[in-house]
């Protein structure tokens, strides 16, 4: 079975899947990213999907449960690279990913996690 | 072009084959790029579907014809314990499996054709076209 590598960048976790998964893969990445976002302290976790053909109902709700699981360790995820044949397909599907916040490429999901950073800060500081 | 052929779905792997088999065939039929990633992503649920449900079963993929018209047939078959209510299996949300309840009807809306045929402790039979636009 191939393992998804994760990345840190100061205190952002970046992903970037870049094989065909299958459902196993797919179990270990959710295990190994809670593990590292409780291990680094990351605020962000930025999945990038720019390579992935296809994203079927398992690998949609692996997303979803992922930016769950991170939402409770206090890590925010972005989705970021997704295809638009693949957007297309997956509201087609019945899948509307509604937990999961996106972003069009790894850039603009790091400037959204900044921004959501900066918006926690202020309501922290008032 | 190719021709039809049968893949296994006994293995978490052997999703993922079917999927790069479908898309070269998709490409093949000519499949504009989301109808091919429509249709994968079907034999994608469906193949699961095989796996879960069924402990496992096989798929076979061709080339249909309609006139002029060329299309991307898979018959997904398995000697599981079937569906007892198709209509029900049929419905967002429904599931026995823990998941999303979306691999049957999404597949469905994915696919130009898609004929369900089970019998309690025998199997099923799933039988899917996307046509070439």
């Amino acid at each position: 079975m191939d393992r998804v590598p994760i990345l840190k960048l100061g205190d952002i976790l970046i992903v970037s899947i870049q094989i065909d998964l299958q459902d196993m893969s797919v179990l270990a990445l959710q295990e190994d990213l809670s593990e590292k976002v409780v291990e680094t302290g990351a605020r962000g976790v930025i999945i990038d999907i720019s390579a992935v053909e296809i994203v079927d109902s398992f690998i949609g709700r692996m997303l979803a449960t992922i930016a769950g699981i991170s939402r409770m360790l206090d890590a925010e995820t972005i989705v970021v690279g997704m295809r638009p044949a693949v957007a297309i397909t997956l509201v087609e599907l019945g899948l509307s990913l509604g937990g999961v916040r996106t972003a069009l490429n790894l850039e603009k999901g790091v400037a959204l996690l900044n921004q959501i950073e900066d918006a926690q800060r202020g309501k922290a500081s008032r | 072009m190719t021709t039809a052929k049968e893949l296994p779905i006994n293995v978490n792997g052997d999703v993922v084959l079917v999927r790069q088999h479908v898309r070269t065939v998709a490409v093949d039929v000519g499949l504009s790029l989301v109808d091919q990633t429509k249709v994968v992503t079907a034999a994608s649920e469906l193949a699961r579907n095989a796996l879960v449900y069924a402990g496992g079963g096989q798929v076979r993929v061709e080339v249909v014809h309609r006139g002029m018209r060329l299309g991307l047939r898979m018959v997904f078959s398995d000697n599981g314990p079937g569906i007892p209510d198709i209509e029900q299996a049929l419905t967002d949300g429904w599931t026995t499996g823990g998941g999303l309840g979306l691999g049957l009807s999404g597949s469905r809306r994915l696919v130009d054709e898609f004929d369900l045929e089970s019998t309690p402790g025998e199997g099923t039979l799933i039988t899917v076209t996307k046509w070439a636009r």
